[in-house]
């Protein structure tokens, strides 16, 4: 009842006009970037944060998860029709989708793979307005032990899943740390790692790292080589798009195999939406009448991952917005959003901002919608994006990053360490070293030093109290156990399985 | 170089910041009558990073040498982009952002994607024009602005 109650006070707040504006400019540019290979949602929220800052905050994490959400619908579109994901999450989704459009069911391909994820993105919200609240008020209960230990179990489920090797994902979280110390310590007013200039007094910005590392490290390894130049063939005359009644009877199980997995992947931190994928594939694979046909081209190897892809979604925002405690790149900078508009997720979030969190979630409810009309009837329009130049398309995405930066302070030496973050970001690539236990420790670091520090004074400087209450002891025990698991051979393998499908 | 050689050199550089991290950290106080000091947290990740770093050194060192040869051409070409885009930030100051991204469209235009020089021209100008309208006029953000005015 409570959550119905919330809902309609959600839904008076996105239904607001500016509110109904910023929901469909996320949606719609959310769908241009899963549109364009090479450009994520990580990416393009870290560029457009800056210029949030004078939107008021809820306007603007509306429109930042309507990106965020957006990108998921974009990338299966040129997955269907080109065989070129738009998104890793979306890998997939070209097996049976593109084999579908070379039968010349293109258009039914691209109706199931909208549908699917409008009924898995409904539901995704649905379970995130269901769970919580009740998670919220159990995290009440939390204080600085249990906020550490919570903190360590979701960098250690990100540092399991973020790359191939466990000793290079931890390496980059360690970064992330020593970033996040860099500037004035929070308790003594001591200036720590600041290399004695006066610029780093205050830290260093996290929109700087961000955009640095994932747009800009994005960037400089697609320019590696050059693109050849040609236009990719866009196909016109999109006939049937909307499946017949066979093609939707069979993807029945899938929308809620889609819907199911991807929520409770999208829950736990780490996975993310590209597991959630290849997983509700494999699950309906494994439950068909006819696995053998799977990869020839059947719909409900389109629904399947579609939907996880989308109802992961909601599921990250579970954690996100009831613990403060990110799961993956995009919603770690969600998360920094939100601090830099003065607000706190956690247990309190609701409680202490109803309108944001609620309005939030009523406008992914309209977001869904305002998805599934535009991607039905605009699709040629939306494949059309792949005429932008490669040539035209980097200098802008360089020139907004500058934009970005400099928005934020005002400061060229901001805009001099994005260009050595953004160094950062491409040699990472080139060695393999994820870039979101970097972003997490970065995000989490400071919270995560206050948090200890603070356990810490509770106890006159005895650690065990990280151990000796229930929770926290249970928490950091699954991080350690988490963090041992690759030492398994068969674990291990299938860790390594799992990442190498996620790239 | 193959990617063993990467591994070694990175985790070497991460062995040496972590070293600066802990040598930095022992300067402050590390533990006081409140609780733990500005070098207690640094310390602990400052060390775990130096065991991690020499670890992957290891690793990387006993493990026959795997992956493909690095394509220096396309890492240069990654890096020739870097440097103009760090030029480009260089140039803010005197020249104005739009300037300094207009000639950081025409170098990638004309010079990494081979272009000829009007479509080089007028991407350059186009995207400059873009900008100022669009975050300049609209937006009224202030950017940079150069001795010419923009």
């Amino acid at each position: 009842m409570e959550a119905l109650i919330g809902l309609g006070q959600g839904f008076a707040v996105a239904l607001q006009p500016l509110n109904l504006f910023w929901c469909f400019v996320g949606v719609f540019l959310g769908t241009v970037i899963g549109v364009l290979p090479g450009l994520g949602p990580a990416a393009t929220i870290a560029m457009l944060l800056p210029l949030t800052f004078n939107m008021p905050p809820t306007s603007a994490v509306i429109m930042l998860a309507g990106i965020y959400y957006g990108a998921k619908y974009g990338g299966s579109t040129t997955a269907i029709l080109l065989n070129v994901p738009g998104e890793s999450a979306s890998v997939v989704t070209c097996l049976d989708g593109y084999q579908m459009a070379r039968r010349g069911r293109g258009g039914a391909a691209l109706g199931i793979a909208a549908i699917s994820s409008f009924v898995a993105g409904t539901f995704g919200v649905i379970g995130l307005m269901l769970l919580a609240p009740p998670l919220a008020k159990f995290a009440l209960t939390f204080s600085s032990p249990e906020y550490f230990a919570l903190m360590s179990l979701g960098l250690a489920m990100v540092v399991l899943l973020a790359g191939a090797s466990m000793i290079k994902a931890l390496l980059a979280m360690l970064v992330g740390l020593w970033i996040a110390s860099i500037g004035i310590d929070l308790f003594s007013d001591s200036a720590r790692f600041t290399f004695g200039t006066t610029h780093l007094l205050d830290g260093v910005d996290f929109v700087v790292v961000a955009i640095g590392v994932f747009a800009l490290g994005e960037v400089l390894g697609n320019m590696e080589k050059r693109g050849e130049g040609t236009l990719l063939p866009v196909p016109k005359g999109l006939r049937n798009l909307l499946p017949n009644r066979e093609e939707l009877k069979a993807c029945r199980f899938a929308f809620v195999n889609g819907s199911v997995v991807g929520f409770i992947i999208g829950v736990l931190p780490g996975a993310g939406s590209t597991i959630a994928s290849f997983i509700s594939y494999g699950v309906e694979k494994a439950v068909s009448r006819h696995p053998e046909k799977f990869g020839t081209g059947v719909p409900e190897g389109v629904a399947a991952p579609e939907g996880a892809n989308n109802s992961e979604t909601g599921g990250a925002m579970v954690p996100l917005l009831t613990l403060g405690i990110p799961g993956s790149g995009t919603t770690a900078i969600l998360l920094a959003a939100f601090i830099l508009w003065g607000l706190r997720p956690g247990p309190l979030m609701i409680q202490d901002n109803p309108e944001l969190f609620w309005g939030l979630v009523a406008s992914m409810y309209v977001g869904n919608v305002m998805l599934l009309v535009l991607n039905l009837p605009l699709i040629p329009l939306f494949a059309q994006i792949l005429k932008i130049r490669e040539y035209l398309l980097y200098p802008i995405i360089f020139g907004i990053s500058l934009v970005g930066v400099y928005t934020v302070s005002g400061s060229l030496f901001d805009c001099a360490l994005l260009a050595i973050f953004g160094l950062l970001g491409y040699v990472m690539r080139r060695l393999d070293y994820p870039s979101a236990p970097l972003i997490l420790g970065l995000v989490l670091g400071n919270l995560m030093e206050r948090a200890l520090r603070q356990s810490l004074m509770m106890s006159n400087g005895d650690l065990s109290i990280l151990v000796s209450r229930p929770i926290s002891a249970t928490m950091l025990f699954l991080a350690v156990a988490l963090l041992c698991l690759p030492l398994f051979r068969k674990v291990n393998s299938w860790r390594v399985k799992a990442i190498e499908e996620n790239g | 170089m193959k990617r063993l050689n990467g591994d070694v050199l990175s985790g070497l550089v991460l062995a040496a910041l972590g070293v600066y991290v802990i040598i930095e950290a022992r300067g402050w106080n590390y533990m006081s009558e409140e609780g733990p000091g500005p070098g207690f947290f640094p310390l602990w990740y400052g060390i775990a990073m130096v065991v991690l770093s020499l670890a992957l050194v290891l690793n990387a060192a006993m493990r026959p040498a795997a992956g493909a040869p690095v394509d220096w051409r396309c890492v240069g070409r990654a890096l020739l982009a870097w440097a103009c885009f760090a030029a480009s930030v260089a140039l803010m100051q005197p020249l104005g952002f739009l300037l300094a991204l207009a000639l950081l469209t025409l170098f990638v235009v004309a010079v990494m994607y081979g272009q000829p020089l009007k479509i080089a021209m007028a991407a350059a100008v186009g995207n400059a024009v873009v900008f100022h309208l669009l975050f300049v006029l609209a937006l009224d953000l202030s950017l940079p602005v150069g001795p010419l005015g923009f």
